[in-house]
């Protein structure tokens, strides 16, 4: 199963390095984007090793190799053996050959029924927010100012960045962007990307609606952003998911289209609550709209007071000398903390 | 969905402190701030449970009401979701509770 999304199968990431041609799946990754050791848990279930009453009573069950019921995991259930790993049964019944283990008593049952209960008081998204803690030193240490762009698909993500890099470049000045592309599927948005000869990497979530930090420690990996630039990751086009996902950047940007509905932040409060900045982009149309940008305003910061917000159009370039003043800004701030 | 994912971190984190033994139930906490639906992970868990130790494990959830306090008249605000207001109309609400995401405990075998 694909552990991103948990679809039934070969829908796995990847991340693909369009400058080298290089593809690397990432297979048998968790949530953490930690891998899996061979033998790892999925396969714990019926291993060797396995020091249960519970466990046993399973691989007695195995040996007999016929459909019955017996006791597993606090309830009676009948289970079919022919769905289950034979190498693992195999082990276990050498392993534990049921004449030593077999429980015969009622309180051998008793106890398979009854567990200990375990404290584990542990947060879900613990394992990606250390990863993302880990991008997060490793990007300050080397003075990295890295931004997690996030909208609903068809914002302008792409085409906010395009111009971004170009203007970026003919202003000489400016230290360099690279880029991390995020997207189910095609290589479509990181080519835009290399072709304004910016270096990007992709990463193909598959039917992953979202990136973790896992995958973007991978992609950093790839990609080796030289010290003093910008990181821009594009996220997947989704105004739910990425929301709960840090992937060790300073700062969320979130991309509103004009085009969009203006009460998009009352609609989808989780991300613009996450976000620092809302960048209204395609501000060029709004003669043909109805939208109250005002409102739109105040919609956003009902959710978030904290939140600014830059009125943009990527595509005529209205506003984006302020988003680069507070690109400047933010990257200056950041080495602020660091040296702090 | 979200849920999926995080579903499989639950199954997954379990699994890993389990050491082998048969998990029985696990107990969440979902704040009902958090941005995930109960639901949603209930649907998913059996699914990523399947083939781990985890697998048949009964799952509880106990929700935690959302908590706020208003940043201009000091005073405690009940949310039942991200747009509420305080009484005195401010939306400038420090979250004090409400948006957990946490594994309490499990039983095993």
């Amino acid at each position: 199963m694909c552990t991103t999304c948990g679809c039934a199968k070969g829908a796995g990431t990847v991340m693909t390095d369009p400058e080298t041609g290089e593809r690397i799946e990432m297979p048998a990754k968790g949530e953490s984007g930690a891998a899996r050791e061979p033998g790892s848990w999925r396969k714990l279930a019926a291993g060797p090793g396995v020091g249960s009453v519970a466990a046993h009573l399973h691989a007695r069950a195995h040996q007999h190799g016929h459909a019955h019921a017996h006791a597993h995991g606090g309830h009676e259930h009948v289970h079919h053996h022919d769905m289950d790993v034979p190498e693992a049964d195999a082990t276990l019944a050498e392993h534990h050959p049921h004449t030593e283990h077999a429980p015969t008593t009622e309180a051998a049952i008793s106890a398979a029924t009854h567990g200990t209960t375990i404290a584990l008081e542990q947060d879900v998204l613990a394992k990606n927010q250390s990863i993302a803690e880990r991008n997060r030193g490793w990007l300050a240490s080397r003075r990295i100012t890295a931004l997690n762009l996030v909208s609903s698909p068809g914002a302008g993500k792409t085409t906010l960045l395009e111009r971004t890099i170009r203007d970026l470049h003919d202003l000489h000045d400016t230290q360099p962007i690279q880029v991390i592309e995020g997207d189910q599927a095609t290589l479509n948005d990181a080519e835009r990307i290399r072709a304004t000869g910016c270096r990007v990497v992709q990463i193909n979530t598959g039917t992953g609606c979202h990136l973790d930090a896992g995958m973007v420690s991978r992609a950093l990996e790839q990609l080796d952003p030289p010290p003093h630039s910008w990181l821009m990751i594009e996220n997947v086009g989704n105004l739910v998911c990425p929301a709960l996902f840090d992937l060790g950047e300073q700062a969320k940007v979130v991309i509103l289209s004009v085009t969009e509905g203006e009460d998009k932040p009352l609609k989808y409060p989780h991300m613009f609550r996450a976000s620092r900045l809302m960048l209204l982009n395609k501000i060029d149309l709004l003669p043909h709209l109805r939208f109250d940008v005002e409102r739109c305003i105040a919609y956003a910061r009902q959710v978030n007071p904290a939140i600014e917000v830059l009125q943009v159009s990527a595509e005529t370039g209205a506003g984006m000398e302020a988003w680069y003043a507070w690109l400047q800004a933010t990257a200056l701030a950041e080495v602020g903390e660091t040296v702090r | 969905m979200h849920e999926l994912s995080i579903a499989n971190s639950v199954v997954e984190l379990c699994a890993e402190r389990a050491m082998g033994a048969r998990v029985l139930s696990v107990t969440l906490e979902i704040g009902r701030l958090s941005a995930v639906m109960p639901e949603a992970i209930r649907f998913c868990f059996d699914v990523c449970a399947k083939d781990t130790v985890v697998e048949g494990a009964a799952l509880e959830i106990v929700e935690t009401p959302g908590r706020a306090r208003c940043l201009d008249c000091g005073g405690g605000v009940a949310m039942t979701d991200l747009l509420d207001r305080c009484e005195c109309g401010s939306v400038n609400l420090e979250l004090l509770a409400g948006s957990e995401l946490k594994i309490k405990q499990m039983e095993v075998v």
